[in-house]
């Protein structure tokens, strides 16, 4: 016999506060009847002697605190969990929006997961080529890594995100399949359709598996997407043994929907209003990419944010790059100029890259180009702010050849087609071309043999 | 007697009970499942727990139970290549007993009970023992001899001992007699609160350096045994990076490395890695020196807090056996955030950036542990304590940078530019300091040669020279300097490039001996001096330039092998080849 209780305290945006419920415990579901035939559904956030506080996933809108009536599931908030999940697209909460039913489910799982013990993962090592020069050999991403790409405000992420889903390309996945957990959170309707449109286009809709709670929707539920998503990128990857790519979009209204609900909340505030908690809340998130042992799947993760007012040390961008293993960060300036992808060489990095390139994984030459590359990107930053006071004119002629080597790094190596897929062997010999601009003396970051072998003098 | 109480509220991993008798920093059990907490506060309404695992499904009214005893730790042989969380259990017996997931409630003995090692009994009866002195020694790892000793504050004479041979740690392998009477048995394993500091006879001065192989480390830099250093630096400057490197290659007997609120690839990392690098001292794998400590980002956050007094208290274990103990703490700004977010949620008055008032004082108790010391047996040993701090945004200003800056004598800013043109170590020599410096400058001169603190000053003058140079270039260019001025931005290039950019990948490169980083430096003086010669007869410095010597003798590092210094006089022979030829 399921007992509803009845009446609230009181209602403060998406919370509802009953009074102490015997029994009622931190973390689980209730459901809720919201007086006008409706059903709703909510978690227990805080309990104590007076108060029992409720998150309502779906918003309070038009509930009055004496009509409700809310039962205990007495069970934290979980997913159905099976391999048609793919395919398939569900709300921000998890439940199926595509009209084509309920999930079967083979089991169910808590979405708040557990943490990997660190013994049991594997350590990623196996690069995943994307087809784009600058992230396959500047900040190439590894299979089971979190490399979030840093954007702002009208810039391409969309586009770049979509090229990758489209384009990795794992080198010897072992018989595993390949599938996308696609997250939206707070995003605009077009770019939910984009993102829809372009899996369609790249025919992998049938491996794709939606989570959509688009910018009008309640934001109880919006910090329950990226958890439902990544419990089913685990579902798939540990259980069903696939390689996952999970797209999270826009971490930004996901941290923001956080310090919405803490304010309500009445807690106390850290940097910029966020709550103190921001830190370990994003770490339940993002530590939840990797590969365990004894399973041959993987979940890497590419989450996408954009940066308030284009400001990497927002709380938001700043404790985001210190939890994930790098970030690829773009750059207006590049941008504006047209240079598509416009990925930072400076600003970006991916820290499992070291082991995961040179002989056996890509080519013998790739971790001395790309050390080089980012040196010689230095040097023209240094040669761009010195020409900016006294003229091109009058810089040496090696501040000359770095601009120079500046320009065709953006024309030929940085940009290329949305749809231009290159091996990891033409963009580094387009590296190398480039780099070649420079005098062979300049290059003290290759090793004679390497330069020997692929200088172009 | 265990007290016992029941829970009021419940906000995140903070709980409340009713009043109870407990004290602060008792371990309880929460809850039917026995979730693992500390007291933190108790008043007279009741107490307030901080919980060690997640709090889900916790309800009003369970049972909280005192334990009577503050949250510590079992120390005995078994810590070393062995992997722990904030809270001391070992992840691979949690990995056996739980599978892949950390879950809830699951308690396994710190050490494993069941080993059986070969023990040899230092004592026999009749002795008079006191706290600290060695009862017997067993091999931990073939690396390492670990020393049993008399819980600090136990006075008295051996009754009887067991034979010399293989017991586990559960095992009584010694039994004392207090004057009072008492029997007490002595075990090789024993407690102990890890917020406590253990007694030590007494302080001593640092007067050794923690050799670390890296060169802008030893020779500007250097951290002494027993000293205290920071390491601030934004996401991706290199932090964990160095510290790996400090880890790997120190010269500390016994390698504690805590994992605070960071990432869970980067601990399988290190134990990867460190399984297949061979210590050179001892030929064995680096893990048999090391015990690491994983608490990663997405582990409780209570736990976290904990975990680095775990580290510390590990290492003065270690440190009252008489060895030289190296804590690595990465990254000791996600301790003070812990910090934050539980006094957030005690509703705490925030001080500076919503961070608690006590934030100075704990990081102050924290690194006053580490310390060169004559142990209760009269032994010397020392801890040297390495913080990882993570500013947020990047900027130094920020409350934990800054009280750190307070309370550590050695601290290598890592710099945001330098990372970007993957100079590493990204270690900025302008903004970087260490007091130690005079007091090992008798060390170097003793053990490694006479110049080597001297020619450190002038590398360190050279630098400070290019940065007031660089001032000027950055408005005018470089062309218009007088040549004595561009021989010095010329030969702080290879400085930069040449001596303080260390490939932490290449074989040769990862470590250096202070005697390679002595010639090294010699050879840039060298260069120097005779540029300088021909500058100051007017020679311009262009054909010094054109004869490529600079960009050779950045190469040096490669070229000069760790075990043999002979290649220094034929790049001396190089360059002054390269001086004749721009003379003529």
């Amino acid at each position: 016999m399921v007992v509803y209780y009845k009446g609230a305290k009181s209602i403060a945006g998406p919370l509802l506060i009953l009074k102490r419920i015997p029994g009622a415990a931190y973390d689980e579901v209730v459901t809720i009847r919201d007086g006008s035939g409706g059903e709703r559904h909510g978690r227990v956030t805080a309990l104590d002697e007076e108060r029992t506080v409720i998150e309502v996933f779906e918003g309070t809108g038009g509930m009055a605190p004496e009509k409700t009536e809310t039962s205990f599931t007495g069970s934290p908030a979980s997913l159905p969990l099976s391999r048609s999940l793919l395919g398939r697209t569900m709300n921000g909460a998890g439940s199926p929006v595509d009209g084509l039913g309920a999930i079967p489910a083979a089991e169910e799982k808590d979405i708040n997961g557990e943490p990997i013990n660190p013994v049991s993962r594997t350590y990623p090592q196996n690069c995943i080529t994307t087809g784009i020069s600058s992230i396959d050999v500047l900040m190439t991403l590894i299979r089971g890594q979190k490399l979030p790409i840093f954007s702002g405000s009208g810039m391409s992420h969309n586009e770049l995100a979509v090229q990758i889903a489209r384009q990795a390309k794992i080198k010897d996945d072992g018989g595993a399949g390949f599938c996308i957990v696609f997250a939206a959170m707070g995003i605009k309707r077009d770019v939910a359709d984009y993102f829809r449109r372009s899996f369609e286009e790249a025919g992998v809709v049938g491996r794709t598996v939606t989570f959509l709670n688009l910018s009008s929707d309640p934001i109880v539920e919006r910090v329950l997407t990226p958890r439902c998503a990544l419990t089913a990128a685990e579902y798939l990857a540990y259980e069903e043994n696939m390689h996952v790519l999970v797209i999270m979009t826009d971490m930004t209204s996901y941290a923001e929907a956080l310090r919405e609900i803490s304010s309500l909340k009445g807690e106390i505030p850290g940097r910029k209003g966020f709550p103190g908690y921001l830190y370990s809340d994003l770490a339940s998130l993002y530590e939840r990419a990797g590969i365990v042992k004894g399973s041959e799947g993987s979940v890497t993760q590419l989450p996408i944010l954009t940066m308030p007012g284009d400001d990497i040390t927002h709380p938001i961008p700043d404790l985001t790059a210190y939890i994930t293993e790098g970030q690829i960060v773009l750059d207006r300036a590049l941008e504006t100029a047209g240079v598509y992808p416009p990925c930072s060489a400076l600003m970006s990095l991916s820290r499992l890259m070291k082991d995961g390139i040179g002989e056996g994984y890509t080519r013998e030459d790739h971790a001395a180009i790309s050390a080089q590359a980012f040196a010689c990107c230095a040097k023209v930053a240094e040669a761009k702010s010195l020409a900016s006071v006294i003229g091109e004119e009058e810089l040496s002629d090696s501040d000359k050849k770095y601009l120079e080597f500046g320009r065709q790094f953006e024309r030929r190596f940085l940009t290329q087609g949305v749809d231009e897929r290159r091996s990891i062997e033409e963009s580094l010999d387009i590296l190398w071309d480039v780099v070649s601009i420079l005098p062979r003396e300049s290059l003290s970051r290759i090793e004679d043999k390497i330069l020997d072998k692929y200088y172009r003098g | 007697m265990t007290e016992r109480a029941v829970i009021k509220a419940i906000n995140g991993p903070v709980v409340t009970s009713s009043a109870a008798p407990f004290f602060v920093s008792e371990t309880v059990r929460v809850g039917r499942e026995g979730l693992l907490g500390e007291v933190i506060a108790v008043t007279e309404s009741g107490a307030t727990v901080q919980v060690y695992e997640p709090t889900g499904g916790l309800t009003l009214g369970e049972e909280i139970i005192g334990e009577g005893t503050p949250v510590s730790l079992t120390l005995g042989p078994g810590i070393l290549d062995n992997i722990f969380d904030g809270i001391g259990r070992p992840l691979r017996d949690l990995e056996k007993k739980e599978g892949k997931f950390i879950g809830r409630g699951c308690s396994v003995p710190s050490l494993d009970e069941t080993a059986k090692r070969p023990f040899t009994i230092t004592v026999k009866p009749g002795d008079g023992l006191k706290g600290g002195a060695v009862f017997a020694t067993v091999p931990e790892t073939p690396s390492l001899i670990h020393k049993c000793m008399v819980p600090p504050g136990i006075t008295g004479t051996v009754e009887s001992t067991v034979p010399d041979g293989e017991y586990t740690v559960a095992d009584v392998l010694v039994t004392l007699r207090t004057e009072s009477g008492e029997k007490i048995e002595l075990k090789a394993a024993q407690k102990w609160p890890i917020r406590k500091r253990r007694p030590v006879g007494k302080y001593l001065s640092p007067s050794e350096p923690l050799v670390t192989g890296q060169r802008v480390i030893d020779s500007l830099f250097p951290v002494a045994k027993g000293g205290t250093a920071a390491i601030p630096g934004g996401f991706g400057t290199g932090k964990t990076m160095t510290q790996h490197q400090l880890a790997k290659w120190c010269d500390a007997d016994v390698i504690i490395y805590v994992g605070c609120g960071e990432r869970g690839n980067e601990m399988t990392q290190v134990l990867t890695e460190f399984s297949e690098l061979t210590d050179p001292r001892t030929g064995r794998p680096m893990t048999e020196r090391t015990c690491l400590i994983a608490n990663t980002s997405n582990m409780p956050v209570a736990a976290r807090e904990a975990s680095v007094y775990t580290g510390i208290t590990l290492a003065e274990y270690y440190r009252d056996m008489g060895y030289d103990v190296a804590v690595m703490a990465d990254s000791t700004s996600r301790w003070a955030e812990a910090l934050r977010e539980i006094s957030g949620r005690l509703e705490e008055m925030p001080a500076e950036e919503g961070y608690p008032a006590y934030l100075p004082s704990r990081l102050a108790e924290f690194y006053e542990r580490a310390g060169r010391v004559e142990t209760l047996s009269g032994d010397v040993g020392s801890v040297t304590l390495i913080g990882a701090v993570s500013p947020q945004g990047s900027d130094f200003s920020e409350p934990v940078t800054q009280n750190t800056k307070r309370f550590v004598r050695c601290f290598w800013a890592l710099d945001k530019s330098l990372a970007w043109a993957r100079h590493y170590p990204a270690i900025n020599w302008i903004d970087s300091y260490s007091e130690y410096g005079r007091e090992l400058e008798d060390w170097f001169a003793a053990n490694v040669g006479e110049r080597f603190g001297s020619y450190a000053t002038r590398i360190a003058s050279l630098l400070a020279r290019e940065k007031s140079l660089e001032e000027i270039v950055k408005l005018i260019g470089d062309d218009v300097l007088p040549d004595d001025q561009k021989l010095i931005l010329l030969t702080a290039g290879v400085i930069r490039n040449g001596f303080l950019q260390q490939n932490a990948f290449h074989p040769v490169d990862t470590f250096v001996p202070l005697e390679k980083q002595m010639k090294m430096m010699e050879i840039i003086l060298y260069l120097y001096d005779a540029a300088s010669r021909l500058v100051a007869d007017a020679v311009p410095v262009s054909h010094v330039s054109a004869t490529g010597i600079f960009e050779d003798v950045s190469r040096m590092k490669y070229e000069i092998p760790n075990d043999d210094f002979s290649a220094c006089d034929a790049i001396k022979k190089r360059i002054d080849a390269a001086i004749a030829k721009a003379e003529r």
